[in-house]
């Protein structure tokens, strides 16, 4: 069964001459856990705005959980659970005053639901009398994550979850995740950050409004359509310049410790050239080796094309 | 219901953890209190007088005593010397000299009528005409006390009697006004902000996504500030019938009354306010910009309404100070009842039935 289904949604805001999304389409089934990956301003936000009956769009029709975004606006609010990107929460309440607000404007209590909550409230409940304003980056998303799920919601919509929160609080925060999934939740999470793609079961590559590719993770990453390389050597930043200087090779992009390159031709004798030409252009400790694409790999690709 | 309880008790809250919010609150009515009650009142005290006295004698010397017993003048210098009166006006030393003639008392025993120069320094007409005016009810005072024994020939005397404020005070005119301006300052300023404040926040995204309808959460939002001004009204009262001895004649439920459809009125208008605006400031802009200046002056506290060009008379209608200001006035100092002023009560209860619905209606089930 399909919890959620884009057609052809599309919405611009002419006042600051912005086409947000375009076109876009998607389907999440029932329990997924589903990733819209893009970086800031490829429209993720307001694709979940739309979802979450905040904003009207231009064109095209949704569906969450059954129930139409423009007409039956009101059952989808019964029903989500709808975490902003930006900390949204009382500053001003405590922890638990936040908790125990959203819990009764959703017609619930913190006991009834408490089960599904317990995992994550056990972190901070420690701090249940501190004022929400003053907890840490990781524990306000935690906070942001009770109240949104407080209520039992069919579907969950996180946007940006782990933006600005430490690398221990993001792989604790995904754990979660796992686990709410596993309770038959749906879960649509927005991220900025390639890597935790992986942790989605399907995911949709978004960028500047339009959806590059849906698919799962491991999909997306093996229909990348040539062998990839990394190399590196001593001097990594001459190496960018004089690897983009060579007409051979069809892709270079700096990917930290490597840069990750693809070859108009690849075979065994243009990687000897190559480490030839290389040599000739005294680079030293030169290291070119095969790997598996990453998704950033397969993003970036599919922005290029 | 127990989502509107636990919405008025989270406001309840912002307000108390709020320092700043807790001063606007409650330090600005004192502070304007204050203000209008003893900084800017058109009473004049203690003004400074200069008194050319060429008779010197047991008559003139009353008359200097009787007007430096007056709460309004202070005797500054008494002289002879004609020509320092006007090097005082120019100084600013003096607001009002007084000529007595060396004959004064030939002319008060001996002639029909006496007299007694006055001279005053017009610059600002209302302080003059205030000041002459007061020298003359001094003098026409000292004038019965001499002919108390013998009963002069045919005198026309006007009993002049200052209905509801006979010490003519002017706290008695702008207390009505203060509690009009703070009452709609504050509510409107309050409420104005603090649904904007959960727009910028984005609590109200979250809230927009749940069930709770629009009606409560405008109602959630008035009430604790309807409750807090119903405070500071009391607060005021307090104030001005003990510090500015302003009287009470009326009753005191009817007073509630009236002021709790103003206070309505005020947190509607709030809230259509913040209903119309995204950012704090600009609340608050308009708020203190759209209220305050307007209240200030065409309530008639300030200024007298008749006085004004007859557009801004009509204009003035649609404020809903003036007509509490009226209000107000009836009940504390002419001790009127509802029968006096059912027509300016019903006009703010329209005011504020209509103020709610269209921010009702404005209230925006989305972003943007």
């Amino acid at each position: 069964m399909k919890d959620i289904i884009v057609e052809n949604i599309c919405k611009s805001f002419p006042k600051e001459h912005i086409q947000a999304l375009d076109d876009i389409n998607i389907e999440v089934e029932k329990g997924e856990l589903f990733g819209l990956i893009g970086p800031d301003g490829a429209g993720k936000t307001t694709l979940f705005r739309i979802l979450t009956t905040l904003l009207l769009a231009d064109s095209g029709s949704a569906i969450v959980n059954g129930s139409d975004v423009v007409k039956d606006y009101k059952a989808i609010r019964r029903k989500v659970g709808y975490m902003p990107g930006k900390f949204s929460l009382y500053q001003d309440l405590s922890v638990e005053e936040n908790l125990s607000f959203f819990a009764t404007i959703f017609n619930t209590s913190i006991k009834e639901n408490y089960d599904l909550i317990k995992d994550i409230y056990e972190h901070i409940e420690p701090f249940k009398n501190r004022r929400a304003g003053a907890l840490s980056g990781g524990m306000k998303q935690k906070l942001a994550l009770c109240c949104a799920l407080i209520h039992r919601p069919e579907v969950l919509f996180l946007d940006e979850p782990t933006t600005g929160v430490d690398t221990v609080s993001r792989k604790e925060f995904w754990d979660m995740l796992k686990r709410l999934k596993m309770e038959g939740i749906t879960i649509i999470v927005s991220t900025p950050y390639m890597d935790e793609a992986n942790l989605c079961e399907r995911i949709a590559l978004m960028q500047k409004g339009k959806i590059l590719s849906v698919n799962t993770p491991t999909h997306i990453k093996s229909s990348f359509p040539d062998p990839l390389f990394a190399i590196k050597t001593e001097h990594m930043i001459k190496l960018l310049a004089d690897l983009r200087a060579i007409p051979e090779i069809k892709s270079v992009h700096s990917f930290g410790e490597y840069h990750h390159i693809t070859l108009n031709e690849p075979s065994e004798n243009e990687l000897q050239l190559l480490h030839q030409t290389l040599a000739n252009d005294k680079h030293e400790a030169i290291d070119i080796k095969k790997i598996e694409p990453e998704i950033e790999d397969c993003f970036i690709q599919l922005m290029s094309n | 219901m127990k989502q509107f309880m636990i919405f008025v008790k989270k406001e309840f809250k912002h307000v108390f953890r709020d320092s700043k919010t807790l001063l606007m609150l409650f330090g600005l009515p004192i502070v304007q209190i204050v203000l209008f009650g003893f900084a800017l009142s058109n009473e004049i005290k203690s003004a400074d007088v200069l008194i050319c006295d060429h008779a010197n004698n047991n008559y003139s010397h009353e008359i200097i005593h009787k007007i430096s017993a007056s709460k309004s003048f202070e005797v500054k210098r008494v002289t002879t010397d004609h020509s320092e009166i006007e090097e005082a006006f120019k100084q600013g030393s003096a607001k009002i000299a007084i000529v007595i003639p060396s004959d004064i008392e030939d002319q008060i025993f001996h002639s029909t009528h006496g007299s007694l120069q006055v001279i005053s320094d017009a610059s600002d007409p209302n302080t003059a005409s205030t000041l002459t005016s007061y020298i003359s009810n001094i003098i026409m005072d000292y004038k019965q006390t001499l002919n108390a024994g013998n009963s002069p020939p045919m005198q026309v005397v006007p009993e002049i009697r200052m209905l509801y404020n006979p010490t003519l005070k002017g706290a008695t005119n702008f207390v009505p006004g203060v509690i009009s301006l703070v009452l709609l300052l504050v509510c409107v300023l309050m409420t104005s902000v603090s649904i904007v404040k959960e727009k910028e926040s984005g609590s109200m995204e979250i809230l927009l996504v749940s069930p709770m309808n629009p009606f409560t959460v405008i109602i959630s939002k008035a009430v604790p500030y309807f409750f807090l001004s119903l405070i500071n009204l009391t607060v005021i009262l307090i104030m001005s019938v003990v510090l500015l001895d302003m009287p009470l004649n009326g009753s005191i439920f009817l007073l509630y009354f009236e002021s709790s459809i103003l206070i309505l009125c005020a947190l509607s208008l709030g809230l259509l306010i913040s209903n119309s605006t995204d950012s704090q400031q600009a609340a608050m802009l308009i708020s203190l910009m759209g209220m305050l200046i307007p209240t200030m002056l065409l309530t008639g506290f300030l200024f007298p309404l008749e006085n004004m060009p007859l557009p801004l008379q009509y204009f003035a209608n649609i404020l809903p100070s003036k007509w509490y200001f009226i209000i107000v006035k009836s009940i504390m100092i002419k001790g009127l009842g509802i029968s006096a002023i059912y027509k300016e009560t019903l006009i703010l209860i329209g005011m504020t039935v209509l103020l709610l619905f269209i921010s009702i209606r404005k209230f925006k089930i989305r972003l943007s």
